[in-house]
C-alpha cells in the first residue's frame, strides 16, 4: 500500500495498491476509519486476484484539501525536512556509511 | 455539481532530484530497480491466511523510554518486531519523511493498518494477524535490505507461519 507510485513501480513489487495522497496516509486519511477499511479490503481484494507481478491498481479516492501540495512537496516552499530531519537524515547517512566501510 | 478530477500523481523521482540538486547534493541517488520481480499467488483461502504488516514507517510502541529517547535516535539499524496486540493509540511514528505541510501521522492506521487489520479477522476476511509486524529501516542500500534485512522478516515470517505480508511506507 503506497503512495509514491513512480518509485514503487520503479523498484518493482508483487502488487501495489496506489493511493493518490501526499506521503504519510498510504492506508487513508486520518481517523477516517471507514475509508481506511475500504482500502485494507481492496488491498487484501489484490492480494488474492492480482496473477503477475507490477500489478497496480489505484484507489479511487482523492485527496480531499485539494491538490496544491502536489506542487509544493519538495521544495523551497516545503522543504522536505526541517533542520532537525534534516540532521537525523545525515545522521543515518553517516552511520550506513561507516558500516559500508566496515564491511569492506 | 462538477465532478472531481485525479490529477496525475506527482513524480516523486524527478522532484527529489531537482531539489537536492538544488540544494547543492552532485551525486544523483539511484532507487533500486528489478528487471525480474517476483511473485506468489495465494496458496490457501485468505479467510485461511496468517497476515502480517512490513513497514519503514519507524513505528514504536509509546513509552515513557521511547518517547524520551528522541535525541539518541538515528535512521538506521536493525530491523525490530512490533507486537501486533498493541493497540494503533499505543504507536507512536518517529518517521520524517512525510508531508507535514499538507498531512499529518497522527493515526497510526493511516499508515499502518493495525486496527483495520484485527477487524478483517473478526469479520472472517482473513485467518489470523500474525503475532509480530515488523519495522526495517529506510538506510538508503539495496545491499543491506536484500542481505541484512530482507532476510532478517522473512526469518520472522517463516517462524511465525505468516503466509502473506503487507507493506506500508510512510
Amino acid at each position: 500500500m503506497g503512495c509514491a507510485k513512480d518509485i514503487v513501480e520503479h523498484c518493482g513489487v508483487p502488487r501495489l495498491l496506489f493511493t493518490d495522497f501526499p506521503l504519510g496516509n498510504p492506508c487513508g486519511e486520518p481517523f477516517k476509519a471507514e475509508q481506511q477499511k475500504t482500502l485494507l479490503s481492496m488491498a487484501l481484494d489484490l492480494l488474492e486476484s492480482a496473477r503477475a507481478p507490477r500489478t497496480t491498481v489505484q484507489t479511487p479516492f482523492i485527496w480531499p484539501h485539494g491538490d496544491q501540495w502536489k506542487e509544493t512537496f519538495m521544495t523551497k516552499e516545503h522543504p522536505f525536512l526541517d533542520e532537525k530531519g534534516m540532521q537525523l537524515w545525515l545522521q543515518a547517512k553517516g552511520a550506513l556509511k561507516a558500516e559500508k566501510a566496515a564491511n569492506r | 455539481m462538477e465532478e472531481e478530477r485525479m490529477s496525475a500523481p506527482l513524480r516523486y523521482i524527478e522532484r527529489a532530484r531537482t531539489y537536492f540538486s538544488e540544494l547543492g547534493y552532485t551525486t544523483e541517488y539511484r532507487w533500486p530497480h528489478f528487471t525480474d520481480v517476483p511473485f506468489t499467488a495465494l496458496k490457501k483461502p485468505l479467510s485461511d491466511c496468517c497476515i502480517t504488516i512490513v513497514t519503514t514507517s519507524f513505528v514504536e510502541e509509546k513509552s515513557e523510554e521511547n518517547v524520551s529517547k528522541e535525541s539518541e535516535i538515528v535512521l538506521a539499524g536493525d530491523v525490530y518486531e512490533i507486537d501486533s496486540r498493541v493497540k494503533a493509540c499505543d504507536l507512536f511514528c518517529r518517521h520524517e519523511g512525510y508531508d507535514s505541510y499538507a498531512t499529518n501521522v497522527d493515526d497510526v492506521d493511516s499508515f499502518l493498518p493495525v486496527s483495520r487489520l484485527h477487524e478483517s479477522v473478526a469479520e472472517g476476511r482473513i485467518g489470523s494477524v500474525a503475532p509480530f509486524f515488523y519495522n526495517a529501516f529506510s538506510t538508503y542500500s539495496k545491499k543491506r535490505t536484500e542481505q541484512v534485512d530482507g532476510p532478517a522478516v522473512l526469518k520472522g515470517c517463516e517462524e511465525n507461519g505468516v503466509d502473506a505480508a503487507i507493506l506500508t511506507g510512510i
